[in-house]
C-alpha cells in the first residue's frame, strides 16, 4: 500500500506536544518542519529558539537548536550565521519576543539584511504567563492587563511586524498568514518555504509573521478561536506578502 | 621575536586574531572602540565575521550564537555597557559556552566617565547577572599580558566551556609599550562532542539553560561548581615578589600591579620588610595562598582604583590571621607610587587603625 501521510522526518519521533488543545503552534511547527524535509535541510539546519510558548520548540523537532534569551533570537541566529554561513539558520518566536523585548535585534537583522529565516508567532498575548497585554494585542482586546480592553491612552495601537520588517531594504521576504482554514494553512506553508528560500539563495532575511490562536488565554473554544482569527485579527492583521524579492537573484 | 611598541587595545585585537578569533561582535564605547576598530578591517580582510551590532546585548548574543557552533569569537566592551551584557553571561554559564568578553574598564556608576578605574571587579567576579554562575576573570597588568592573557582566554573558555573575561582598564586600554606578539601557544580544544553543527550522521542537539526538573537543575548548578573547583585547581594563577620575608604584603590587581612593585622596592630602601602579591586570574582566586601568608604573620595592604572591592576578598580569604588594610581612590588619576608609600607609612604609625 502506498503511504500517502506521515509525520514529518524533521519532527522527533517521540514528540509529544504539550500545546493547549486548539494552540495553532503545533500546526506551525509541523509546517516548518515539512517545508524542511522538502528543501532537504535538516543535517544543515540550526535554530535559535525563544522564550514563551515557543521555548520547548527543540523537544519536537530534529534539528540543531540553541535557546535565546528573551528577544534575541535574531541576534544569536546572526552570530551562528556570521560563523557558519554555509548553515541554513532559523528563528521561531512569538509576538512578544520578536516585536516587544526583542524589536532591536528583529529590526536590525532586517536592515542588515542577515541571510536568515525568522518565523513570528502572533497570538495577540503573552501566552505561557497567562494572557497579558502584548505588542500586537488588537484595540479593545481584554487581557489581564488590559482588564478593560486595550485602548489608545494607555496602551497606544498593535505592531503590524510583516508590514514594517518588509520595509527594510535587506528583507527580501515578508508576508502574514494565518492557520484558521486548509487554503490558509496551505498558503502559510507556501510562505514558511520562500522565507527559506530567500535565506538559501543569499537574497536577505525571510519572515513570515504567522497568525495563531491561543484558546487558553481568549477563554474560547478551538473552533470561536479559529473565528476569532478569521473575522477579527485578519482585519487588523490583513493577510498577504508585503515584499518578495523571492526572482531577485 | 621582534618587539613592537603598542597600545593595550590594539594588543588585544592583534592577539585575538592570532588566537584565531573567528568571530567579533561590538559596540563602540570608550576607551575600547579601537578593538572594533581595528577589527573591523581586520576580518573583513581575513573573510572572517564581523558585525557592528545594535547594541551591547545584541552583541553579546551574537557571540553566544557564534560559540553554540564550536568557533572562536568574543566582543569587547566597557563598564556601564558590559552592565548591559549581564544576563547574556548568566546564559552562557547556564549553557556553557566559551564566550571571550573583554572588559576596558571606565569610571562608574552609572554613565561615570571615561576615567580609568577598577570599579568592575565585583561586575566581574561576582556577577550581575541572575542565579548561581562562574566566570573566569583575568586581569592583564601590561600590554605584554594583554596579549598573553587574550590567548589564554579563548583557551580557557573552550577548554572548560566557562565564559572568560579579560579586565583590562582605561590605562591598560590607551598605553602604548613594547611587547611581542608569539604565535598562540595552546593546544586547539575538539568541540565536536557538543558544538551544533547540523544533524549529519548524530541525533539532534540543543543547548538551553530552562530546566522544568528540579531535581535536574540542581544537578545542573552542581556540576557548574565542580567545574569550577577543577577550574580553581588547575588554573588558578598569581605573581608574588619578596613575600619569603615580608612583614608587609602589598596587594593589587590589573594595572595597578605596576606601582604596588615600585612601591614596595621603595618601602625596602626605607626598611620597611615589603612584599608584592598580585591575583592573575580574580576568578578562581588565589585564596589558599593569601592564607598561607596570612598564617605567617604577614600583613596586607590592598591598593586599589575603588572602593575597596578586592578588598573584601583578600580579607575574607586572610581569616583574621593578619591585618588587612585599604589604600584606594575611586576613580581618575592612577595612585602614584610616593603616595603608596606614604599611606603604608601612616597605616603602620596607626597600627592599621583606619584604611587610608
Amino acid at each position: 500500500m502506498q503511504q500517502v501521510f506521515s509525520i514529518p522526518k524533521s519532527i522527533k519521533k517521540d514528540c509529544k506536544y504539550t500545546f493547549c488543545p486548539g494552540c495553532d503552534h503545533g500546526v506551525a511547527i509541523r509546517l516548518l518542519c515539512e517545508v524542511i524535509d522538502e528543501l532537504d535541510i535538516q543535517d544543515k539546519s540550526i535554530c535559535t529558539t525563544s522564550i514563551g510558548c515557543s521555548v520547548f520548540l527543540y523537544d519536537f523537532i530534529e534539528i540543531d537548536c540553541i535557546e535565546a534569551p528573551h528577544g534575541r533570537a535574531l541576534a544569536e541566529a546572526t552570530g551562528v550565521k556570521r560563523a557558519r554561513p554555509d548553515k541554513v539558520v532559523f528563528t521561531y518566536q512569538g509576538d512578544g519576543d520578536f516585536a516587544s523585548i526583542g524589536l532591536a535585534e528583529s529590526m536590525h537583522a532586517a536592515f542588515r539584511g542577515e541571510r536568515l529565516t525568522a518565523l513570528m508567532i502572533n497570538n495577540t498575548t503573552y501566552g505561557m504567563t497567562g494572557g497579558q497585554h502584548g505588542p500586537t494585542t488588537m484595540m479593545g482586546q481584554v487581557t489581564t492587563t488590559s482588564p478593560m480592553g486595550r485602548n489608545r491612552e494607555y496602551y497606544g495601537y498593535p505592531a503590524k511586524m510583516a508590514e514594517q520588517i518588509a520595509l527594510a531594504d535587506g528583507c527580501a521576504y515578508s508576508a502574514r498568514v494565518a492557520l484558521d482554514s486548509i487554503p490558509h494553512i496551505n498558503e502559510a506553508k507556501k510562505a514558511i518555504k520562500k522565507a527559506f528560500q530567500v535565506q538559501m539563495d543569499g537574497i536577505g532575511l525571510g519572515f513570515v509573521e504567522i497568525l495563531s490562536t491561543c484558546p487558553t488565554n481568549w477563554h474560547m473554544t478551538p473552533e470561536q478561536a479559529h473565528e476569532r482569527v478569521r473575522n477579527d485579527m485578519v482585519k487588523t492583521f490583513p493577510l498577504g506578502v508585503f515584499k518578495d524579492l523571492s526572482e531577485c537573484k | 621575536m621582534e618587539k613592537v611598541l603598542i597600545k593595550g587595545n590594539y594588543a588585544i585585537a592583534q592577539a585575538a586574531v592570532k588566537a584565531g578569533c573567528e568571530c567579533y561582535f561590538g559596540y563602540p564605547i570608550t576607551p575600547q572602540s579601537e578593538i572594533g576598530e581595528y577589527l573591523s578591517g581586520e576580518m573583513q580582510k581575513l573573510g572572517r565575521g564581523f558585525v557592528c551590532a545594535e547594541s551591547e546585548l545584541a552583541a553579546i548574543n551574537m557571540v553566544i550564537g557564534a560559540v553554540s557552533t564550536g568557533a572562536k569569537a568574543m566582543t569587547s566592551s566597557s563598564s556601564c555597557a558590559v552592565a548591559l551584557m549581564q544576563e547574556a553571561l548568566s546564559y552562557a554559564c547556564g549553557d556553557e559556552l566559551p564566550v571571550v568578553l573583554v572588559n576596558v574598564m571606565r569610571a562608574g556608576p552609572g554613565l561615570g566617565y571615561i576615567y580609568p578605574a577598577q570599579g568592575d571587579y565585583n561586575q566581574s567576579v561576582y556577577g550581575g547577572g541572575n542565579g548561581d554562575y562562574k566566570i573566569i576573570v583575568i586581569a592583564p597588568s601590561t600590554v605584554q599580558e594583554c596579549i598573553d592573557y587574550t590567548y589564554k582566554a579563548f583557551y580557557l573558555a573552550h577548554k572548560y566551556r566557562n565564559p572568560v573575561i579579560l579586565l583590562a582598564d582605561g590605562l591598560l586600554g590607551q598605553m602604548m609599550e613594547p611587547a611581542v606578539f608569539s604565535d598562540y601557544p595552546y593546544p586547539e580544544i575538539d568541540n565536536s562532542s557538543w558544538a551544533l553543527t547540523g544533524v549529519k550522521n548524530r541525533p539532534a542537539r540543543a543547548i538551553y539553560s530552562l530546566e522544568p526538573s528540579e531535581s535536574k537543575l540542581r544537578k545542573r548548578i552542581n556540576h557548574l561548581f565542580e567545574k569550577f573547583e577543577i577550574i580553581t585547581k588547575n588554573e588558578t594563577a598569581w605573581e608574588e615578589f619578596d613575600t619569603e620575608d615580608a612583614d608587609i604584603i602589598l596587594t593589587a590587581f590589573g594595572s595597578m600591579t605596576r606601582n604596588i612593585k615600585a612601591a614596595a622596592k621603595t618601602l625596602r630602601e626605607k626598611g620597611i620588610k615589603a612584599g608584592c602579591f598580585r591575583p592573575i586570574t580574580l576568578n578562581p582566586f588565589p585564596h589558599k595562598r593569601i592564607n598561607e601568608l596570612a598564617g605567617q604573620g604577614k600583613d596586607f595592604i590592598v591598593v586599589e582604583m575603588n572602593m575597596g572591592q578586592m578588598f573584601k576578598d583578600i580579607k575574607y580569604a586572610v581569616e583574621g590571621q593578619s591585618k588587612v588594610a585599604l589604600v584606594n581612590r575611586s576613580v581618575g588619576e592612577w595612585l602614584r607610587v610616593e603616595e603608596i608609600v606614604s599611606a603604608v607609612e601612616k597605616i603602620m604609625e596607626k597600627n592599621y587603625a583606619a584604611s587610608v
